[in-house]
């Protein structure tokens, strides 16, 4: 059987004449050109450059470095542990918060509660706008004039500031992060609970099980890919952490981000390849996540 | 008799419970729609009324003006135009890519054909700033190489080309696993036919893919529009900026005249929500067969 298989291949294969293996040929290598040369290139040359001094001018200034960089990230920057501390918060709310509400709020609009509908559009709205929409729609809420410095009952002229306050801003941030990726989780969850048999529902609500057993012991169950996906997008989405946060703070580092230092060491004032090594850390930081993501979609292939 | 009447009791809790859970999701809602509620009361209002009377006061004067100072002071069409520019080649281009990749990767059985697949699929996954100072850099000598400096950045061609990059792996995944649901037959029957390689591709595979190309088409447009991360670093020049970026520089310039820029921040965000009321199930449908595969 396994021959006879092998032997069809063998025969497809020899089948093709020269033009259609020249077809094929150009067919694979255009894209992997483009990906090689935009992508997996740069890649890695930002690997090599974290190991090196370079001020960004001539090639031939690149001098070898060592692990310096990477010292000087992890003995001297204070930066980087705040930075490394906001993310983590970020993954932390996101994990315990944000994406617990959005798969609540998915199953609850699956049961088709009454207005289900309108509310489905209305969490999504916030998943189509840009990050940078959502940071300025938001400052509205809170720079002077804004709506929540009028509940404090202060005007434009005695407003006081929300972002530079250190109490709450975090909790602002991620509040505001949380609009656009409860909504997300949401939208994922939905898709994924309307492909689950409705008999399955049926029949543990005819066995008297409560909502929550319901949910815990049918649902999570028959929903593992689905959750894979919500928990690397979790991961992947508090690392990638900029737009919003520089929308609010320019590239000052007033609530710092790795990626946020990683454009200040190259954008900012003087050039160093310390922004390379912060790279490759947020490199090693999203690796876990996206080998997670491959082996889930790919499980039968590989 | 008495499980009926249990029965309805459990039924009537379940009810009010309900009511209950509606009437909270539906106070959310309304949290989560007031903030662009308030951008849209914002930019319907002139700045000297806030000024004068205070942030909650009745409005003496509510038009339009706002929105026409947008396209006017702001020149929002420009960079209306630049992400126009930017999106449409960047979506077709990686759909095209995508398509071929999945194409043979699904059709033709390569000994290579799965860590193709994997190293597309990992590419989209990287963090921008992985690849962001080798691609400065390299923006800037190519353009140096060819006597321009503004070839690749500062230009549409960078941010079609870096756009591209990244979002060809997503295509190709989700292509490939919908082009692996179309019967065998189908190509063998061309291939008998004597069908070439091209021909297999153009008249065979692709009038089969137009459901996941639209959705892709959807999900693309509505990313590659939003993307403020290369739109801040590869382009300086302002009459070049896409939306976002452009919109970013008017928060820092129109800081004095909110009312301004709310109707600035409502135009960017316009299009996107209509493409996506309009095109809902194209919109969900992509995100869905890129995570539940198939």
């Amino acid at each position: 059987m396994d021959t006879t298989v092998a032997n069809k291949k063998v025969r497809s294969r020899r089948s093709l004449s020269r033009n259609d293996r020249f077809t094929l040929s150009a067919f694979v290598g255009f894209p992997t050109f483009v990906q090689l040369i935009f992508l997996w290139i740069p890649a890695l040359a930002t690997i090599l450059l974290s190991f090196t001094y370079w001020n960004g001018i001539r090639i031939s200034d690149i001098k070898w470095a060592g692990f310096a960089n990477y010292k000087n990230i992890f003995l001297n920057d204070t930066l980087f542990y705040e930075a490394l501390k906001n993310n983590l918060i970020w993954l932390l709310w996101f994990s315990l918060i944000a994406t617990p509400l959005g798969i609540l709020l998915a199953y609850q609009i699956d049961r088709k509660i009454k207005g289900h509908k309108i509310y489905e559009s209305i969490y999504y709205i916030p998943v189509v706008l840009s990050l940078a929409v959502i940071g300025i729609i938001w400052n509205f809420m809170f720079q002077p004039g804004g709506f929540i410095q009028g509940l404090m009952g202060r005007d434009i002229g005695n407003a006081v500031s929300i972002w530079g306050n250190y109490k709450i801003n975090t909790y602002v941030i991620m509040a505001v992060a949380s609009w656009r990726h409860i909504g997300y989780i949401m939208l994922l969850y939905l898709s994924g609970l309307k492909s689950v048999d409705p008999s399955l529902k049926e029949a543990s609500a005819i066995d008297g099980a409560t909502d929550w057993q319901t949910f815990r012991k049918v649902i999570l169950p028959a929903m593992k890919p689905v959750n894979i996906i919500i928990v690397v997008i979790t991961l992947i989405e508090s690392f990638r952490a900029f737009d919003l946060v520089f929308i609010i703070y320019g590239s000052s580092t007033s609530w710092p981000l790795l990626n946020i230092l990683v454009y200040q060491n190259f954008a900012g004032q003087g050039i160093s390849m310390k922004g390379a090594a912060l790279a490759v850390i947020l490199l090693l930081l999203c690796i876990g996540p996206i080998i997670g993501y491959l082996r889930t979609v790919f499980k039968e292939d590989l | 008799m008495s499980t009926i009447v249990q029965d309805q009791k459990y039924r009537n809790s379940q009810k009010r419970k309900d009511a209950f859970i509606s009437t909270f999701i539906g106070f959310f809602a309304f949290v989560w729609i007031f903030p662009i509620l308030w951008t849209i009361w914002t930019s319907l209002r002139p700045y000297s009324d806030v000024v004068s009377y205070g942030v909650f006061s009745w409005p003496k004067r509510l038009n339009f003006d706002n929105y026409f100072a947008a396209f006017k002071q702001m020149h929002i069409l420009g960079y209306f135009l630049n992400s126009l520019y930017v999106t449409i080649p960047a979506v077709i281009i990686t759909l095209f890519l995508g398509s071929l990749i999945a194409f043979v990767v699904s059709r033709y059985k390569f000994k290579f054909s799965l860590p193709l697949l994997l190293v597309f699929t990992a590419g989209n996954m990287l963090p921008a700033v992985l690849v962001y100072i080798p691609v400065f850099w390299m923006y800037i000598w190519v353009g140096d190489l060819v006597g321009n400096r503004n070839f690749l950045y500062n230009n549409y061609l960078g941010l079609i080309l870096i756009h591209v990059a990244f979002q060809t792996g997503f295509a190709t995944f989700v292509l490939s696993s919908y082009m692996k649901t179309i019967p065998k037959e189908i190509s063998e029957s061309a291939i008998v036919d004597g069908a070439s390689v091209f021909t297999h591709y153009w008249r065979v595979i692709l009038p089969l893919i137009r459901p996941p190309l639209a959705a892709l088409g959807v999900l693309m447009t509505t990313w590659i529009y939003n993307d403020f991360f290369w739109a801040l670093i590869l382009v300086s020049q302002d009459s070049k900026r896409p939306i976002t970026s452009g919109l970013r520089r008017l928060n820092g310039e129109f800081v004095t005249d909110f009312n301004l820029l709310a109707a600035g921040a409502i135009l960017a965000a316009a299009p996107t929500v209509i493409l996506f009321f309009v095109l809902r199930k194209q919109f969900i449908s992509g995100l869905t067969l890129g995570s539940t595969k198939g």
